[in-house]
């Protein structure tokens, strides 16, 4: 077994166990943590597809960014932990899990229906995923929805202000 | 790893991710699933992408972590004014809209 498969089975099983985690918690700041654990197995498995810059970019801007500003906003808010584990009752519960089940089942085996067909990934040469191949390909062929993704950050950055501003009523 | 075994990966971290937004009552929670269904899209769409050898794929799930990123900032700014308003982040106590 390759050094590549063994990082990536793994990461496979840390991404799953800390996913369940993240829903079985009943604490919020314990589920965000293990939603970090999760966050950075992504991470590793975007090593492991080559994609190095990807693995970066999740670490920087999803384990850190996003998983700050959660943490920050849980313990702000600081909410009760809920005396139930879930919102609905043991009987509703296992029915949705139920569910959840035979999706999976019916996922993997559309999946595995796929396995006669070319599995193998395609070789590719070492400058996969770089930053600068990334880079290269952002700023000729994605220029456009680049670009408009800072404007999608700007417009996000206001509307955070303006919603999370404390609203005097009797001022205005 | 062969690609099935990322896609399948992917599809389990979905259903994971739904069966957190269907169950959990916290919408912080809730949102965090969210956040686990567009990282389980994003492995698979770098799996796609490594199985074609091209990199398209990849510049996708880029898209996708910003689009993230917004929706994150936006999201949780909602949940601040909600909680102003209510002192709860339960989502069973949220029925403004409802008559």
């Amino acid at each position: 077994m390759s050094l590549e498969t063994l990082l990536a089975s793994f990461a496979t099983v840390m991404a799953l166990v800390s996913a369940l985690l993240v829903v079985w918690q009943r604490s919020a700041v314990v589920s965000a943590l293990f939603l970090v654990l999760n966050l950075g197995s992504v991470a590793i498995l975007f090593l492991t597809l080559g994609g190095e810059f990807l693995a970066a970019v999740q670490v920087i801007v999803y384990a850190g960014a996003i998983m700050v500003l959660f943490l920050f906003v849980i313990m702000l808010l600081n909410p009760a932990p809920p005396k139930q584990r879930f919102a609905s009752g043991p009987v509703v519960t296992g029915l949705t899990f139920g569910l959840g089940v035979v999706f999976v089942a019916a996922l993997v085996r559309g999946v595995m229906s796929l396995a006669g067909s070319g599995q193998e990934m395609s070789a590719v040469g070492p400058g996969y995923g770089s930053t600068r191949s990334i880079g290269e390909l952002l700023f000729t062929d994605y220029l456009y929805p680049f670009e408009l993704t800072g404007v999608l950050l700007l417009v996000a950055m206001v509307g955070a202000v303006v919603l999370a501003r404390r609203q005097h009523h009797e001022e205005v | 790893m062969p690609l099935a075994s990322y896609i399948g990966l992917s599809a389990v971290l979905f259903v994971i991710g739904v069966l957190g937004v269907l169950l959990k009552r916290n919408a912080l929670v809730m949102f965090m699933s969210i956040e686990l269904m567009l990282n389980a899209v994003n492995v698979a769409l770098a799996a796609f992408a490594r199985h074609h050898g091209g990199l398209d794929g990849q510049i996708f799930v880029f898209f996708v972590m910003a689009v993230a990123a917004a929706e994150a900032a936006v999201g949780l700014a909602i949940f601040i004014a909600l909680f102003r308003l209510r002192k709860t982040t339960d989502v069973t106590e949220f029925n403004l809209m409802r008559w």
